[in-house]
């Protein structure tokens, strides 16, 4: 494709994406290499319904006159990385120099935040990714042997899991996985265990959020797949039945390489969400069992003094895990990037 | 229409025909950011019904992630923030809003000054509500196991043994521990209960590693044996729902939360006739109630023409002024104004100001403290950790992120 | 699809026996709502017993039926959810409409570019897509406010559609891969120019691809909460937010079940639209186009 007809064709989503994507992170890199100013302190006397108390409080003046002459705030440079919250690099160091073999040193390392958060994303993405791409597959060609009158039907159940808004669709399955909910009890009838609790105990609830995990991205890898078949060539199909390839040879040697690109498509964008898994451990109500560096964000940014730069920096490092993960999805394509097929 | 869509209709118009008769004029622009609990969509609608201005209102749970942004632009957004005592600090720091001092001096006369939130003899705030945590009970269990009603956490476990051993209800405590902010404010209850000091006096020195911590944080795990298994995910929307099933018999919850506890929906009649409030506990022999006191109040921005703050003013002063309180209004929070007669449900906060418990801090520093425990204590409660290692834990949290924020060097 | 039919009885057997197995797990907690939305919030969420909730032994006791339709009203009439769900079809129809514009052209030109800038373009794309929406749109607050964009429902499409544009290319980009270059370049060969073989070539053959991509960008809008909920006023709120409110910080007694009636009476029209793209999804397919 010429330069000139290429450039035209990309020039609106282009726009839109370096506007409201690319200026912003700009502005995200330069927020994590800054800090807030010092905050002059003095002592102040609050009155209220319930009395005077002295207490501190931040003296606006000084600090504004220190704002004015520094906008950004105070230039930090890689110290938000490194701090405690993040990659904690005195702290790993400490604990690696006095761990007493590498299991304690593990447990010095899961005691960090941003650890602790990456254990559990890896994990979870290690485990909803390829689960996800199988189910998805597994659905669809059983879809597409529906009889053709009830497909609408079943494609659009097989849908709910992502048509239901996560909102309220999580409410209902946090009861429902309660103890005292239908599938808290049914797996404590399963178990054979009356005190069985998903909510009170970390490998249930991770495995909890695993399966919601699977059960609500399944859909997405299902349509891509059914769509997909629907542009297999029926030719190749035919040659390969008259030459008697079975059931299992016809989708290994003529469905599956057809739908390769959509694999590693559905395979880059599940690694990434699943990385970035947010929704269902503030949903489910998890922190106290799974954080996540999304997770991270949406507590840094949410507290009552929001710690911008701290969220800005956890934010770049999310964008750089997603880099390294997909790394090596991404030398593949670029292997078959304008191989002609 | 704008009234009638933000706020929940019934309240919205039993307040629109109260005050209907209210003479309230004013021109300019009034802009409402805030919360979205009952009592404060009752303030709005009033706010609402001056003649003359231009009203919006955004009354959303994310009112505190937008409050700064929107009062941040010149002209500002908004007019006027609802905060509590947690989240003026924000506003303070930011410098996005103004003294109330002109403003009270010409039209707020009336305004009793029990009322009015000064910050370093400024007036900043007009507070029009009151909340606090205090000890809900079932009075026929205390009955069935012959106990009177726990004044102290001690008692509380005390009580909570006899029902487990008389065999009335496994987990008979409840609690709003959900880890993250809910987990956070009872430990700020039980430490100041216990005494303790979060900073070293004076500075943003965090000083909670001590043996009033540990002491604190005991008396939570003590207290979770009792619990539901489940407590570190149930917030106070969960905790209710337990109570409403008749689950627990203990529990230390909002004021603002048990009139719906207390009322025929939602529960057999033997728990709501049956679930009674008393004031706050105490732990240890500190003497210091365990809980903190809140109240909500409105701001005026900044970055707006005199006229629209004067506006503003006027209209939040109607919306707060005694006449908004009748039937309907008057059980949805422990108003400030004058002639509020307080129903039973309400006793339990009264009692709290009333033993002199101690106000949530107003120290700029104070949410980032919050945010380290609510991340730190859920794994010293699962046994993952010892005390020390979990105070430890939140004071380096806490460190990193006071520097980042420039109260640290 | 003739071809897929032919088939064995047990292969048959087997693709129901895992459909009907997979059609339980994902209906099932949607049934239960369905259920449960004619009953009353203790029945719904009852700690005491789960059984309630088919029974609804609450929902006779504080309105004499065990069934009804309160929540329904709530949410439709009294809190006029009507305005949200209309709001929702104006974002939904706009981001689908301008989102598979700018992608479709953008995904053609990504598959058919064979230097390695169109590699990076997408690496680039891909990376912008790892950014976190609530740093991003935490991010945007200031500057709305100052330009006065805030509140907006075109600055929400057009942030939604910007913010879903990588994933859009992507999945574009590879269904575009999926249709012969011969297609358009033999068109071209016949005199045509890139656009015009775009336009009557490629246009008549994506729809499968586009009807999916419309799909996830439909799906995308209408459940997005992290944007719509701090992009848009009151007024122009949309129902993920509306549902929000409904739910509240501090659940107001009654008013969770507005949000349960909401979410199901909204699924009814999804349901008549899927069917109805199922269809074009494999119209596209007898169109006999795609043909390697």
């Amino acid at each position: 494709m010429k330069h000139a007809s290429f450039f035209w064709f990309v020039l609106p989503s282009s726009l839109m994406m370096l506007l409201f994507i690319a200026f912003p992170i700009v502005s995200v890199v330069t927020q994590s290499l800054y800090q807030a100013h010092e905050q002059v302190i003095i002592e102040v006397e609050n009155c209220g319904p319930f009395g005077c108390t002295t207490e501190t409080a931040v003296d606006t003046q000084a600090t504004a006159a220190l704002r004015e002459a520094e906008p950004l705030g105070q230039w930090a440079g890689l110290n938000i990385y490194k701090d405690r919250n993040h990659l904690a690099v005195d702290e790993v160091t400490a604990a690696w120099v006095n761990a007493d073999g590498l299991p304690d040193f593990g447990r010095a390392l899961m005691n960090l935040p941003f650890y602790k958060a990456m254990a559990f994303t890896l994990t979870y993405t290690a485990v909803v990714t390829p689960l996800t791409i199988i189910l998805g597959f597994i659905i669809a060609i059983a879809v597409n042997a529906v009889a053709r009158s009830l497909r609408g039907p079943t494609i659009f159940f097989s849908l709910l899991p992502m048509i239901v808004t996560p909102l309220v669709g999580a409410l209902i399955l946090f009861w429902m996985v309660d103890a005292r909910g239908i599938l808290g009890t049914a797996l404590q009838w399963l178990a054979d265990d009356p005190s069985l609790s998903v909510k009170a105990s970390t490998p249930l609830m991770w495995i909890m959020l695993m399966v919601y995990g699977v059960w609500s991205s399944a859909p997405f890898a299902f349509i891509v797949y059914y769509a997909g078949l629907q542009t297999v060539n029926t030719d190749t199909l035919e040659a390969a039945m008259i030459d008697g390839a079975s059931r299992w040879q016809r989708i290994r040697y003529v469905v599956i390489p057809h739908l390769v690109p959509l694999t590693t498509f559905i395979a880059l964008i599940q690694l990434m969400d699943n990385f970035r898994v947010f929704e269902p451990i503030v949903s489910f109500s998890a922190q106290a069992h799974a954080t996540s560096l999304s997770y991270a964000i949406f507590n840094d940014l949410g507290g009552e003094t929001r710690l911008l730069s701290s969220a800005a920096a956890t934010s770049v490092l999310t964008i750089i895990g997603v880099a390294i993960l997909l790394s090596p999805v991404l030398v593949r394509t670029w292997r078959e990037f304008g191989s002609p097929r | 229409m704008n009234i009638l869509k933000s706020a929940l209709l019934g309240t919205a118009v039993a307040a629109l025909t109260a005050t209907g008769a209210l003479a309230c004029e004013a021109t300019g622009r009034v802009s409402i950011i805030g919360n979205e609990f009952p009592a404060i969509q009752t303030v709005a609608a009033n706010a609402g019904a001056c003649t003359g201005i231009d009203f919006s209102s955004n009354l959303t749970a994310d009112h505190q992630t937008l409050n700064v942004a929107g009062m941040s632009g010149n002209p500002a957004e908004y007019t006027t923030a609802i905060v509590a005592n947690s989240s003026i600090v924000a506003l303070i720091n930011e410098d996005v809003i103004r003294p109330l001092d002109d403003l009270v001096a010409t039209y707020g006369a009336d305004i009793p000054a029990r009322q009015l939130i000064t910050v370093d003899g400024q007036i900043m705030a007009v507070a029009f509500m009151a909340n606090a945590q205090h000890l809900v009970y079932r009075g026929d269990v205390l009955e069935q196991v012959g106990l009177d009603v726990p004044t102290s956490y001690e008692e509380v476990l005390a009580a909570a043994e006899a029902i487990r051993a008389a065999g009335i209800m496994e987990y008979p405590v409840g609690g709003a521990y959900a880890a993250g902010w809910n987990l956070a404010q009872e430990f700020i209850n039980m430490y100041i209960g216990t005494g303790g000091e979060f900073f070293v006096p004076g500075t943003a020195q965090v000083s909670i590693n001590n043996a009033q911590g540990v002491e604190a944080l005991e008396m939570m795990k003590a207290l979770t044996e009792y619990m539901n298994p489940d407590f570190l995910t149930h917030d106070s929307n969960a905790t209710s729902a337990e109570w409403e099933a008749g689950n627990v018999a203990l529990m230390n919850m909002w004021g603002s939360r048990t009139g719906v506890l207390m009322d025929a929906e939602g529960s057999e009649p033997v728990v709501y006739e049956n679930t009674m409030v008393s004031g706050p506990l105490t732990v240890g022999d500190s003497g210091t109630p365990a809980t903190t006191l809140w109240w909500d109040g409105w701001t005026v921005a900044k970055n707006i023409s005199d006229e629209d703050a004067a506006a503003t003013f006027i209209a939040m002063a109607n919306g707060v002024s005694p006449a908004i309180l009748d039937d309907a209004t008057m059980g949805q929070a422990v108003w400030l104004m004058e002639g509020y007669t307080p129903a039973p449900v309400n006793e339990g906060v009264l009692a709290s100001v009333a033993a002199g418990s101690t106000p949530y801090p107003m120290r700029p520093y104070q949410g980032l403290l919050h945010t380290a425990l609510g991340d730190n204590i859920a794994d010293f409660l699962q046994g993952n950790e010892s005390a020390e290692q979990a105070l430890a834990d939140i004071e380096a949290a806490y460190t990193a992120a006071a520097i980042e924020k420039g109260f640290l060097q | 699809m003739s071809v897929a039919t032919r088939r064995s009885p047990a292969a048959n057997t087997l693709a129901y026996g895992f459909i009907i197995i997979w059609l339980i797990m994902a209906a099932f907690p949607f049934l239960w709502t369905l259920w449960g939305s004619f009953k009353v919030e203790g029945d719904f969420f009852s700690k005491a017993d789960w059984a309630n909730s088919i029974f609804g032994t609450l929902t006779v006791v504080e309105t004499g039926s065990s069934f009804t339709g309160d929540g329904y009203y709530g949410a439709w009439v009294q809190e006029e959810f009507w305005r949200a769900a209309l709001n929702t079809t104006i974002v939904c129809v706009c981001v689908v409409t301008i989102s598979l514009t700018c992608g479709t052209l953008g995904g053609y030109a990504l598959s058919r570019s064979t230097y390695r800038y169109a590699f990076w373009f997408l690496i680039c794309a891909l990376m912008f897509r790892a950014m976190p929406p609530i740093t991003l749109v935490s991010g945007y607050l200031l500057p709305f406010f100052e330009w006065n964009l805030w509140g907006h429902l075109s600055t929400t499409i057009i942030v939604l559609v910007a913010i879903n544009q990588p994933f859009t290319l992507w999945m574009l980009h590879a269904f575009f891969k999926n249709i012969p270059k011969d297609l358009d370049e033999s068109a071209m060969v016949d005199g045509c120019t890139r656009f015009q073989a775009f336009r009557h070539v490629i246009i008549p053959v994506m729809w499968p691809g586009v009807i999916t991509t419309g799909l996830f960008s439909f799906l995308l809008a209408y459940n997005d909460f992290a944007v719509t909920s701090m992009l848009l006023s009151k007024d122009n709120q949309t129902m993920v937010p509306k549902l929000a409110s409904f739910l509240g910080t501090t659940q107001t007694k009654g008013n969770v079940m507005f949000a349960v009636s909401a979410v199901v009476s909204v699924t009814a029209p999804l349901f008549v639209m899927i069917i109805f793209f199922q269809r074009q999804i494999v119209s596209g397919l007898t169109a006999g186009a795609v043909k390697g």
